[in-house]
């Protein structure tokens, strides 16, 4: 039966009425017509869904949307601004990493939260905090070069 | 209903695409132009296909390909500004969709600068041209005494003589004829009078202006072809079977009568589900129950597959290079090498499964696509739903990853069937196992290298042959129902074409041949298992095994792998990439194997190849810890040659893109399967390379020849990899792995035998 459920996206409300079981993904990117996250796996293997719920990394593909009333959500298109771009959207543009760009929000917006407690990191902790999350394209050493260079920016 | 964004709209709405893709004042102002002589018809041999100056000076160009995440549409707009001498920014490259650019082929092959280039460079050369005519009349002034800056016909040094592009053109049409080739796709050519730059001139060429889109990417603001969302649209999954080569015989609509809107669509054996909601289409989905027919076990066991391949009667056959007389040399030769190399059956496994976006129904056909080729994919979908393909207006959007004829074609044509069979526009969007199991897969196949030495160690013979599925088992276009699963499910019988590829280089072996078979597919309708296009097809397969084979023939000459290369190659840019790279990455002269000692070796390897006019060389080091098996493919440095370099910051990207996902298919990926379906459907059975495994450095020295016409970078680099790392492998611990993916388990069984 659906369920009225309210959170806040990207510092603007909403409410969508759907199935509490259904994953936040389908609230965000069908019901409220938002272009991020993406689904990349539905299986959370691959982290494209990723979104910060109250400012930790969760994979939206099979987080059920009742998890998020009442909760802060932020997707990739509101971590930064046009003006004010994250530390990790500057590295991304400088370092040019997107091959295709699927992946974005599940590098990003796990990485921004571990530069959080960890802005200072060896390339071993970048990779170890990274696991899990797929880049098909291959950006591989970009992204290395990218989360080291935001850390820099952040610092 | 959800609230549709002012793009979408714009998109939904027919002929306003582009406006979406140009500045609403382009539109605006080219239909003004319509009202003086009309907008001439949408055909190569009008400089109006290619090129047009706005108003306010600054250019569209309209791209007949599509780009995939490696800039080069910005190659393009540097190839236009260069030509038409306006500055960088003042270009927007316009690409994919039929309503305003001519089909050159879509992404394919590595050819978007290769090929593409040469229209848009000879287009806008052409138009610089005409514009400084037209400002030679302005200006009363003879076209000698002219000079272009920043789209601005001049006498140099005159403050008053000069005249913008802007003012002689902007808004309006050339109305002017250019030389076609009546060519179409990638064999498409243009020419105006005018002859192109030389490269001595280039000022903007040859420099890495960033791609844009990649700010509208990082910062979320990108619209992938999963965010078109068209008013009216219903949601779609498709039902596949559990087992291949099984048909519905039953559907129990009841199972999903308590999901809101949902509803079963079928067409004879293809099946789908579709609901006015995307996640009661995705409960739907999952809900249906189907009685599917009796399992038929069309696949050998998968560790059968290369003996199936060995086995197989050949469809087709070929023998490029026949050179001397092989067989009698190899038989009177002092020593025989002889090795055979396996490679398996891997998936695109793009980041996304596919989505696709039709509305068949209604006066203005619309398909949206991510697959490569927009062009292509709106034959195919109009054949299908019966409308003449001039009808369907189809746009490529960027969509989630493409390697080649991945899983994008399909969805297309199931949006497309699905569309016509509801009435309504319909979005289609496959799960992760549909893209997965269900992709077009890059061939298996097996290699046989026999060489014969003399007694000083030269070789006499040389012998390559590789049999395996045809790459194009789905031709690579979904121009026919026949190459997309629901055409063969619809009844159209699958007919692909028998093309299998020999090993690219230039050894100079006396007596040479080299040949190929290709062997029928195992299942021949509507397969998980069918083959197709997948980054450089064939590329890292044949070249893992030549590469290898190459290495072998060294070590039986006791030569260095290095030396034993440039002793046959004669070639300039081939001799040139293998010492530069050898040079780059300090290469040590040695028979190898080195043979580590310990529970960590380190090895060196190298493999040289060709695609297309481009050459690379690559030294691969490794780490192979024998306790885990674990190969670390730790380093890489590469010599890269496609000729005139158009963006060094772009290429060195993609060289590193494909670097990578070479490792990935070298070191991880097989597709698993059983005799009735495929096993990999997901990232935990289709294990990709991770981060902590990428390299920690990959060192690239670009070789600019800005006198030879640039060839393609898009892929060459991706088959010269698998080959480095098994020869470094082997220089490591003095295992020979000859079949791929060299996975910690058969490392380390390997090891253990050694």
């Amino acid at each position: 039966m659906d369920q009225k459920i309210s959170f806040v996206v990207d510092g603007k409300s909403a409410t969508v009425n759907a199935d509490p079981a259904m994953p936040l993904l389908y609230a965000l990117h069908a019901e409220l017509g938002l272009n991020n996250p993406k689904f990349g796996c539905g299986k959370a293997q691959c982290g494209a869904c990723t979104v910060h719920l109250d400012g930790a990394p969760v994979r939206s593909c099979v987080l059920p949307v009742s998890a998020a009333a009442g909760k802060r959500i932020t997707t990739l298109s509101g971590l930064g601004t046009a003006e004010k771009p994250h530390p990790l959207q500057q590295a991304y543009i400088a370092e040019q990493v997107p091959q295709c760009g699927y992946c974005l929000s599940g590098w990003i917006m796990t990485a921004a939260a571990f530069l959080q407690t960890n802005p200072k990191p060896t390339d071993a902790d970048i990779r170890q905090a990274m696991t899990g999350i797929q880049c098909r394209c291959g950006t591989h050493m970009a992204i290395m070069r990218a989360i080291k260079r935001a850390a820099q920016i952040a610092a | 209903m959800n609230p549709i964004t002012r793009r979408d709209f714009l998109k939904a709405s027919g002929s306003l695409v582009v406006s979406v893709s140009i500045p609403g004042a382009v539109a605006t102002a080219l239909s003004q132009g319509a009202t003086i002589g009309g907008k001439p018809p949408l055909l190569p041999n009008e400089l109006d296909s290619w090129i047009a100056v706005l108003p306010d000076g600054s250019v569209t160009a309209f791209f007949g390909k599509t780009e995939m995440g490696q800039g080069v549409d910005v190659a393009i707009g540097q190839i236009v500004a260069e030509e038409l001498d306006v500055a960088f920014d003042r270009v927007k490259v316009v690409m994919g969709d039929t309503a305003v650019t001519c089909n050159q082929g879509g992404a394919s092959g590595s050819t978007g600068i290769q090929r593409g280039g040469i229209a848009l460079r000879n287009a806008a050369a052409e138009a610089r041209r005409v514009l400084v005519e037209l400002g030679s009349k302005k200006l009363g002034v003879p076209v000698e005494q002219l000079a272009v800056e920043n789209g601005v016909v001049m006498v140099p040094g005159s403050s008053r003589q000069r005249v913008s592009y802007g003012e002689l053109i902007g808004g309006r049409h050339f109305h002017h004829q250019l030389e076609w080739n009546k060519q179409y796709g990638n064999p498409l050519d243009v020419k105006g009078v005018a002859k192109p730059k030389p490269p001595s001139e280039y000022k903007v060429v040859g420099k890495s202006f960033p791609q844009k889109v990649i700010t509208e990417k990082v910062m979320g603001r990108e619209q992938y072809i999963t965010d078109v969302r068209v008013e009216g649209m219903l949601h779609a999954r498709v039902i596949r079977p559990p087992n291949a080569g099984c048909n519905p015989v039953a559907v129990d609509e009841n199972s999903i009568k308590g999901i809101p809107g949902a509803r079963v669509v079928r067409e004879k054996d293809f099946l789908a589900v579709v609901a006015e909601r995307e996640w009661d289409a995705v409960r739907a989905a999952e809900s249906l129950k189907v009685t599917w027919s009796a399992q038929c076990a069309p696949f050998p066991p998968m560790e059968k597959l290369h003996q199936y391949i060995r086995e197989a009667k050949p469809n087709g056959s070929g023998m490029p290079v026949n050179l001397g007389d092989v067989e009698a040399t190899l038989a009177s030769a002092h020593r025989v090498v002889a090795a055979e190399y396996e490679w398996p059956l891997q998936s695109h496994a793009s980041m996304g499964p596919a989505c696709a976006i039709a509305q068949m129904n209604g006066d203005q056909p619309r398909l949206w696509t991510g697959s490569q080729k927009p062009h292509y994919g709106r034959v195919g979908c109009a054949m299908l739903v019966g409308l003449p393909p001039e009808k369907v207006h189809a746009t490529w959007i960027v969509g989630p990853g493409s390697y080649g004829r991945n899983d994008a074609g399909d969805a297309a044509l199931d949006a497309a069937l699905l569309s016509k069979l509801t009435g309504r526009p319909v979005r289609v969007q496959y799960m992760r196992h549909d893209a997965t199991a269900w992709d077009p897969k890059g061939p298996a196949a097996v290699y046989r290298g026999r060489a014969g030495l003399d007694a000083a160690g030269t070789v006499t013979a040389y012998l390559f042959h590789g049999k395996g599925f045809s790459r194009q088992d789905v031709i690579q276009r979904e121009t026919h129902p026949k190459d997309t699963l629901v055409g063969q499910l619809t009844g159209y019988p699958s007919k692909g074409d028998l093309i299998f590829q020999i090993p690219a280089e230039r050894y100079e072996f006396a007596n040479k041949r080299c040949s190929w078979e290709t062997v029928p597919a195992m299942l021949d309708r509507a397969s998980p298992l069918r083959t197709g296009h997948l980054r450089d097809p064939l590329g890292p397969e044949t070249h893992f095994a030549s590469e290898s084979f190459i290495d072998e023939i060294a070590l039986a000459a006791a030569a260095d792998p290095v030396a034993f290369r440039l002793r046959y190659l004669k070639n300039e840019r081939h001799t040139t990439v293998v010492k530069e790279v050898a040079e780059f990455a300090r290469w040590q002269a040695r028979p190898n194997p080195a043979r580590g000692k310990g529970d960590v070796m380190t090895g060196r390897g190298i493999s040289y190849t060709e695609r297309n006019g481009t050459v690379v060389a690559v030294v691969a080091e490794v780490e192979v810890d024998r306790r885990s098996g674990r190969v670390w493919a730790r380093k890489f440095w590469v010599a890269h040659d496609c000729g005139q370099i158009i963006n060094p910051g772009s290429l060195r990207n993609v060289i590193e893109g494909n670097i990578v996902q070479a490792i990935s298919r070298t070191l991880l990926e097989e597709v698993r399967f059983n005799e009735n379906r495929v096993l990999s459907v997901d990232w935990a059975t289709y294990p990709i390379l991770e981060l902590a495994d990428a390299p920690e450095a990959v060192e690239i020295v670009l070789i600019d020849r800005p006198e030879i016409a640039p060839s393609g970078a898009g892929e060459p680099s991706t088959r010269t990899v698998p080959a480095a790392i098994a020869n470094a492998i082997f220089d490591a611990t003095g295992v020979r792995f000859r079949r791929v993916p060299i996975t910690p388990e058969r490392v380390k069984a390997a090891l253990a035998r050694a």
